[in-house]
C-alpha cells in the first residue's frame, strides 16, 4: 500500500479551487476508484458523474492530468508516481459541480442532425439487403459511447467556444454513421457545411488521440466528410462533369 | 483532505495541466519542415547542378524552360529567366500545403492553433477555421492531386531513365537513390485522402454501384497506404531534399556515382 496525492477541482463554474487528498493505493486501482475513496472517506459532497466503471457508458469523462480521459479506465501505477494526480471536470462544458459538466449542448447538437432516411425496402417482407463490408464504415462510428471526450478535447469548442456553430467531432462521427450506410439515401453535405460547421475543423487530430473506443475520427469520418463537403461546394468540375451527365 | 490553493482552468496560450512534454512535438515538425523547406527552397532557387546523366533531379522533373539541357527539356518556355523548377514547384507545394496530415502539422507547429491537445492558445483572434479565406483554399487539394499525379508520372520516367546510361543499361547509386525516391513519393500520393475519397470513399453502396466492387478495391487500397500517411508524408518529404542533393553532387563533381551494375 503506497498514497498519492490528488489535486481535484472542487467547486461551480465561476468559482472553484483545487483541493488536495491523500489517498491509499492498491495494485490496480483506477482514478475513479480514487474518487470514490475520497467520497467516501472525506467528501462525501463530492460530486462525480460515473456508472458502468468498465469504460463502456461514457460517464465519467474528466481532465486526468490536463488530458480528457475516462476516469475507470485510467490506472493510477500508469500515471507519474513522483507527482500529484490532478483531476479537473471536462474544460469544454460548464462545470455544474465539481467533476460533473453540464453537456447539454451535445444534445441540441444530435438533435439537428438529419435523421437516417432509408431507401425503399428491397424485399417484399420490408427488409434489405447489403453486404457486411458494405457496412463496416459505419459499424466502426457505432462503437461511439458518447463520453464527449472528444468535444472537450476539440479546440473549436474548447478554446474558442464555438458550441453553436460547430457540432463538434463526436456528432461529425454520427453524421458519418448515417451517411455511409448503404441504404441510407438521405445527403447531409450542406447540412455539415452549413448546420454542422465542418470548416472550423482544422483537422489537428486531438479527437482521434483521446477516443478511448479508438474510433479513427479524423481520417475515417471527418475528412471524408468534409470531401464530400467538396464535392458538392467546392468542386466545379465535377458539378460540370455531373450537369454533362444529366443532360446526356 | 490537505490543502486548497486558488484555481483555474487552463486558459490561454500554452497553459495546460499536462505534465509531459507536450511541446516536443510541435517544435521538432517545426524544425522539421523549416529545414526541409529551406533546403527546397534553396534547391529550387540555384538552376544548376540539378542533372548529371542519366539523372535528373526529382525537383526539376518534368524540366521546363529554355535552360534545361536539351535531352531533358520537355517544354521550351524562351520567356521564363528563372530556374526551371520554380515553374512546377507551386503545384507540389500545392499538393503538400493542403494535405490533410501536414495541414494537422503546420496549424499545430507554427500557427499553434492549438500547439498540443488540451494546450491553451490566443483566445483573442476571431477564429474562423477553414470556413474563410485563406484556409477555405484547402478545398482546392484534390485539383492538387490531379496535378501532381502527372509529375509523379514523370518522375517514375526519369527513374526509368536512370537505368540507361551512355554505354546501356545500367545500375547505379543515384539509379537507385530516384527509384526509391519515386516509390516514396507513389506511396504518399496513393494514401492521399482525397483520392480514397475519389476512388470509392464517396460510394455509400458498393453492391448498389456501378463498378462497385472495383472501387471498393481500389477505396481498400487506398486506405492501406492512408494508415500510415504521416509516415509517407514525411519519408517522401526528406528523401526527395536527399534525392536532390545526391544528384546536386554528382552534378557538381563532389562525388562521383557509383556504378553497380
Amino acid at each position: 500500500m503506497s498514497e498519492r496525492t490528488f489535486r481535484i477541482y472542487r467547486g461551480m463554474q465561476q468559482q472553484g479551487e483545487i483541493v488536495a487528498y491523500r489517498v491509499e493505493i492498491s495494485e490496480g486501482m483506477v482514478v475513479l476508484d480514487a474518487l470514490h475513496d475520497i467520497q467516501e472517506q472525506q467528501a462525501p459532497d463530492l460530486a462525480v458523474r460515473w456508472n458502468c466503471k468498465a469504460g463502456k457508458c461514457g460517464s465519467c469523462s474528466a481532465e486526468v492530468n490536463g488530458m480528457p480521459r475516462l476516469t475507470c479506465m485510467t490506472r493510477i501505477d500508469e500515471l507519474p508516481a513522483d507527482q500529484p494526480i490532478t483531476v479537473t471536470p471536462m474544460q469544454a462544458f460548464p462545470v455544474i459541480k465539481d467533476l460533473v459538466t453540464d453537456v447539454s449542448s451535445n444534445y441540441a447538437a444530435n438533435k439537428s442532425i438529419p435523421a437516417f432516411k432509408p431507401r425503399s425496402p428491397d424485399a417484399p417482407d420490408g427488409s434489405w439487403r447489403f453486404y457486411q463490408y458494405e457496412v463496416d464504415r459505419a459499424q466502426e462510428f457505432k462503437k461511439c459511447i458518447e463520453c464527449f471526450l472528444c468535444q472537450d478535447v476539440c479546440h473549436v469548442l474548447r478554446s474558442h467556444g464555438k458550441h453553436e456553430e460547430f457540432i463538434g467531432p463526436a456528432f461529425l462521427v454520427r453524421v458519418a454513421a448515417y451517411e455511409t450506410h448503404p441504404i441510407d439515401v438521405e445527403d447531409r453535405s450542406t447540412y455539415v457545411k452549413e448546420h454542422g460547421g465542418i470548416g472550423y475543423c482544422n483537422i489537428t487530430k486531438c479527437c482521434t488521440e483521446v477516443c478511448p473506443e479508438h474510433i479513427t475520427i479524423t481520417d475515417n469520418a471527418i475528412i471524408p466528410l468534409k470531401e464530400r463537403v467538396v464535392d458538392r461546394h467546392y468542386d466545379p468540375l465535377r458539378r460540370l462533369i455531373q450537369m454533362v451527365r444529366r443532360t446526356g | 483532505m490537505e490543502a486548497s490553493v486558488a484555481i483555474s482552468r487552463a486558459e490561454g496560450l500554452g497553459r495546460t495541466l499536462r505534465r509531459d512534454r507536450w511541446w516536443v512535438a510541435p517544435l521538432s515538425v517545426a524544425v522539421g519542415l523549416g529545414i526541409c523547406g529551406a533546403y527546397a527552397t534553396w534547391a529550387i532557387f540555384q538552376g544548376r547542378n540539378y542533372f548529371a546523366e542519366p539523372y535528373l533531379s526529382p525537383f526539376y522533373s518534368p524540366c521546363l524552360g529554355a535552360q534545361c539541357p536539351e535531352e531533358i527539356r520537355l517544354l521550351e518556355f524562351g520567356w521564363w529567366p528563372m530556374s526551371p523548377a520554380i515553374l512546377l514547384m507551386w503545384v507540389i507545394l500545392g499538393f503538400r500545403g493542403t494535405c490533410y496530415y501536414y495541414r494537422k502539422a503546420y496549424y499545430r507547429a507554427y500557427f499553434i492553433d492549438p500547439p498540443a491537445c488540451a494546450v491553451g492558445e490566443h483566445r483573442g483572434h476571431r477564429y474562423r477555421g477553414e470556413t474563410a479565406f485563406p484556409f477555405v483554399l484547402q478545398n482546392l487539394h484534390r485539383y492538387f492531386l490531379y496535378l501532381s499525379a502527372f509529375i509523379l508520372a514523370f518522375l517514375w520516367y526519369d527513374s526509368l531513365k536512370a537505368f540507361f546510361f551512355e554505354d546501356g543499361f545500367g545500375v547505379g547509386v543515384g539509379t537507385i537513390v530516384l527509384l526509391v525516391n519515386v516509390g516514396l513519393l507513389t506511396g504518399y500520393t496513393f494514401g492521399c485522402h482525397s483520392l480514397r475519397h475519389l476512388v470509392g470513399g464517396n460510394v455509400d453502396c458498393y453492391s448498389c454501384a456501378q463498378f462497385g466492387d472495383g472501387r471498393h478495391r481500389l477505396w481498400r487500397g487506398a486506405t492501406f497506404f492512408n494508415r500510415n500517411h504521416m509516415a509517407w508524408a514525411w519519408t517522401s518529404l526528406i528523401y526527395v531534399c536527399l534525392a536532390d542533393l545526391y544528384v546536386r553532387l554528382v552534378a557538381s563533381g563532389i562525388i562521383t556515382d557509383l556504378r553497380i551494375l
